[in-house]
C-alpha cells in the first residue's frame, strides 16, 4: 500500500471528490497559485480552474457565509480557514447560521459544506497559529466535528465529509500533515462520521484520545507496555457525534480510563468523554476517570521552553498511564 | 442628460415614466397587494397587543420599497430572496399568503416555514425561494452572495435579492458580502431599506456619509437611491439591478429610502426616543395613500374599486386570523427531528 503523509490524503480526498462531483468546489485564502498555505490544494487551480478554486479575500466570515449559501443553492464547497486561530470571525457563520439551519428551517432546507482548518500546536506558532477550537464547535447540536490523526482516517472522513449533506467542520493538525506518514490505499475507500478507531488493544487501562495526542498516546502506551501495563487506545476520530459504545465498551472491559487532549482541559472534549465514563460506567471503574488535558492559560506562548510546558508529551502522558494503572 | 448623482458618488434614481412597463392591471394588482400587506400588518400588531402574536417587526411604511423591489425581481428567469425580519410586503409579494403569514405569527402548527420554530415569516420556503433564517442582522447578506455565486458556477441565469435596514449596514458581513459580490461581479441586489433608525439609534450615530449607497463606489459597484415611498420608481429602479445583474455587470447596492411607522418590534416603545412629530410627518409620505392618490388621478383607480381592495382586504385578513386562532399548536413530535439529514 501506498504510503502518505496526511497533507498529501487531505490533498487526494478534495482533489478525487472535486474529480467525481462537479458540484465540489473550494473556496479560501491562498487556495489558487499558492495551492493554500500548507498546499492542501496545490496543483487544483491548473486542474480545477479558477470558477472552482476561489482565492478569497481576507475575510473568514464571508468564506463560511458563502459557503453556506452556495451549498443552500446547490453546490458543496469546501471552506478553507488558514489557520483555526483565524475561524473567530466566521463562528457566527457556522454555529449561529449553518448548524441552525436545517432545525431552522424544519428540515426544508440542509448544508453539504466543510469547513476545514488546520488547528493545533507544537510547531512554534505562537498564540496565534496553536489554538485547538475543537470544543467550541463540538458543542453545537447541528454540525459535526470530525479530527482525524492519520493518513488513512484523514482521506476516508474528509471524503465522508464532502458527501455529508450537514455542514461538517474539520479538523486537521497542522503538526501532523508531515510529521505523520501512513498507508493509505490506492482504491476508492469512505471511511464513516462518528465511529472511533481502537488504534491499539490493551487490558490495564482505556486511553481516549484523538488528533496529534494519538499518536503521543501510542509512543506512551509502547513505553508502559514494557512495564507491564497494557494500555488500550482510542482514537475518537470525531468528536461530534461522539462515539460513546466505543468509550464504554472499552472502560468496561479495562476499568480505567484516561481521557488525554491537547486542549485546555476545562470543558474541552475530555471533560465531555469523562462525564460520559462517570455517568454509564461507574459500576466498572478501579481507578477515577483522569484528564490529561492543556493548561489553564489563554493560548500557546511562543518561546520553546513556554511552549513545551503547554503541550503534553510522550513522557507526559506515559507518567499519566502510570498513575491511573497504580490507582 | 447627465444622471443625477449625491456628492458620494450614487445615483439618484428618478422615475422615467415613459419607458414604464406596467399596465393598469399591474398597477391594480401591485395597489391590492398594498391594501391587503398594511390590512394583514395592522392586524398582526393588534394581535400582538391582545396577547395572541408574540411578537411582530411591522413592515408599515416599507411595503412601496418591497412590493416594487419583488415585482421586478419576478421578471428574472430565476429569482433567490434573501429578506430580513422586516419584509412582510416582499412575502406577500411573492406568494405567501395572509394564511401562512397569520400561522407562523402565532406559532401555529402548519406554519410553512419553520413549523412555527421560528418567529413568523423566519425560516426557508424552498418552493419559493425565499430564505429567511435568521433573525442575526446581516448574516443573510453572505448567503446572498454564496447563492449567486453557486448560480455562475451552474451556469443558471438568476438575480438574487437581499434586503436589510440601515442599521444592517454597519455589520461586518456586510462589508465582507458586498466586497465579495464585486469583486466576482455576482448577480446580486444589495436592497437597503433606509428607514434611518436601528431600532433607537439615529443615521447619524451609525454613519458619517449621507446616503448607505454612497458606499457603493468604494466596492467597485453601482450604487442607487430611490424615493422607497413610491413604489413605481423602485419597481424601476430595481429593474434596472436585475437587468444589469443578468447581464453580467455585476452587483447593484440599491438604497430605499422608506419610513417606519410603528417601533421596532412589538417590544419597542420608540416614545423614548422619536419625537411624535417625526412620526406624523413620516406618516404625510404614507406610500399606500401616495400610490392610492396617484392611480386616482390617472383615473386607474375609482373609489368603488379601492372600496372593493378594502374589502377584500378586510375579508382575507378575517378569514386568516380565523383559521389562525384555530388552529393548534404544534405537537413536540419532531421536536428532535431536523437537527442532522437521517443517516
Amino acid at each position: 500500500m501506498p504510503i502518505k503523509s496526511v497533507i498529501e490524503a487531505v490533498r487526494e480526498a478534495m482533489y478525487e471528490e472535486m474529480t467525481r462531483d462537479p458540484r465540489v468546489f473550494v473556496l479560501g485564502e491562498d487556495v489558487g497559485k499558492r495551492g493554500g498555505v500548507f498546499l492542501a490544494t496545490q496543483g487544483f487551480l491548473e486542474a480545477f480552474g479558477e470558477a472552482r478554486v476561489i482565492d478569497t479575500p481576507l475575510a473568514e466570515s464571508a468564506i463560511a457565509g458563502i459557503a453556506l449559501g452556495a451549498a443552500l443553492q446547490g453546490q458543496r464547497p469546501i471552506a478553507e480557514i488558514e489557520f483555526a486561530d483565524f475561524v473567530w470571525p466566521a463562528v457566527n457563520q457556522v454555529i449561529g447560521e449553518a448548524a441552525r439551519l436545517r432545525y431552522g428551517s424544519r428540515g426544508q432546507a440542509h448544508l453539504p459544506m466543510v469547513v476545514r482548518m488546520p488547528y493545533g500546536g507544537g510547531i512554534r506558532g505562537g498564540l496565534y497559529h496553536s489554538q485547538s477550537v475543537e470544543a467550541f464547535f463540538a458543542h453545537v447540536p447541528g454540525l459535526k466535528v470530525v479530527t482525524p490523526a492519520t493518513p488513512y482516517d484523514a482521506k476516508g472522513l474528509l471524503k465522508a465529509a464532502i458527501r455529508d449533506e450537514d455542514p461538517v467542520v474539520f479538523l486537521e493538525h497542522k503538526k501532523t500533515y508531515r510529521l505523520v506518514r501512513g498507508e493509505v490505499p490506492a482504491e476508492e475507500y469512505v471511511l464513516p462520521i462518528g465511529v472511533a478507531d481502537v488504534k491499539r488493544e490493551g487490558t490495564t487501562l482505556t486511553c481516549i484520545t484523538y488528533g496529534l495526542m494519538l499518536h503521543y498516546c501510542l509512543e506512551a502506551a509502547q513505553t508502559v507496555a514494557q512495564e507491564g501495563i497494557s494500555v488500550e487506545v482510542i482514537d475518537l476520530r470525531t468528536v461530534r457525534p461522539l462515539d460513546t459504545q466505543a468509550i464504554l465498551d472499552s472502560v468496561r472491559k479495562t476499568s480505567r480510563a484516561l481521557v488525554v487532549y491537547e486542549d485546555n482541559k476545562m470543558l474541552g472534549v475530555g471533560a465531555e468523554v469523562a462525564a460520559v465514563i462517570a455517568e454509564e460506567a461507574f459500576d466498572s471503574l478501579d481507578a477515577p476517570v483522569t484528564r490529561l488535558a492543556g493548561p489553564e492559560v489563554p493560548a500557546m506562548p511562543f518561546a520553546p521552553t513556554l511552549e513545551s510546558v503547554f503541550m503534553l508529551n510522550p513522557e507526559k502522558i506515559a507518567e499519566g498511564m502510570r498513575k491511573v494503572a497504580r490507582y | 442628460m447627465p444622471t443625477p448623482r449625491t456628492s458620494g458618488g450614487a445615483e439618484r434614481f428618478e422615475l422615467n415614466a415613459g419607458r414604464l412597463d406596467l399596465s393598469p392591471e399591474d398597477m391594480l394588482e401591485m395597489y391590492s397587494t398594498m391594501v391587503l400587506v398594511r390590512a394583514l400588518d395592522e392586524r398582526i400588531w393588534l394581535m400582538n397587543r391582545q396577547g395572541k402574536a408574540a411578537i411582530v417587526a411591522s413592515c408599515q411604511g416599507h411595503e412601496a420599497a418591497q412590493l416594487g423591489a419583488v415585482w421586478a425581481m419576478r421578471q428574472a428567469p430565476s429569482a433567490a430572496y434573501f429578506p430580513y425580519y422586516r419584509d412582510m410586503a416582499l412575502a406577500i409579494g411573492l406568494g405567501v399568503t395572509p394564511k401562512e403569514t397569520m400561522l407562523g405569527f402565532l406559532a401555529k402548527e402548519g406554519e410553512r416555514h419553520s413549523g412555527a420554530r421560528q418567529f413568523g415569516l423566519q425560516g426557508i420556503r424552498p418552493d419559493l425561494k425565499l430564505f429567511n433564517n435568521s433573525n442575526v442582522v446581516s448574516t443573510q447578506i453572505p448567503h446572498a452572495v454564496g447563492y449567486a455565486l453557486g448560480c455562475k458556477l451552474s451556469r443558471e441565469p438568476a438575480a438574487v435579492i437581499t434586503c436589510f435596514g440601515d442599521g444592517g449596514a454597519s455589520q461586518g458581513d456586510c462589508h465582507e458580502g458586498m466586497n465579495f459580490a464585486a469583486v466576482h461581479k455576482l448577480p446580486v441586489i444589495f436592497f437597503c431599506e433606509n428607514n434611518r433608525y436601528a431600532i433607537s439609534v439615529p443615521l447619524h450615530k451609525q454613519m458619517a456619509v449621507e446616503h448607505v449607497a454612497d458606499r457603493a463606489p468604494g466596492y467597485g459597484m453601482a450604487g442607487v437611491i430611490v424615493d422607497g415611498t413610491d413604489i413605481l420608481a423602485t419597481y424601476q429602479a430595481t429593474q434596472k439591478a436585475v437587468q444589469r445583474a443578468l447581464r453580467g455587470e455585476g452587483p447593484t447596492l440599491l438604497e430605499a429610502k422608506v419610513e417606519r411607522y410603528l417601533p421596532h418590534t412589538s417590544d419597542d416603545d420608540d416614545t423614548r426616543y422619536r419625537p411624535r412629530e417625526e412620526v406624523q410627518e413620516a406618516r404625510k409620505h404614507d406610500p399606500l395613500r401616495l400610490f392610492r392618490e396617484l392611480l386616482l388621478g390617472k383615473g386607474i383607480l375609482t373609489e368603488a374599486l379601492d372600496q372593493r381592495f378594502q374589502q377584500q382586504a378586510k375579508a382575507e385578513v378575517n378569514e386568516a386570523t380565523e383559521f389562525a386562532e384555530q388552529a393548534p399548536y404544534p405537537e413536540p413530535d419532531d421536536f428532535y427531528e431536523h437537527v442532522y439529514g437521517r443517516v
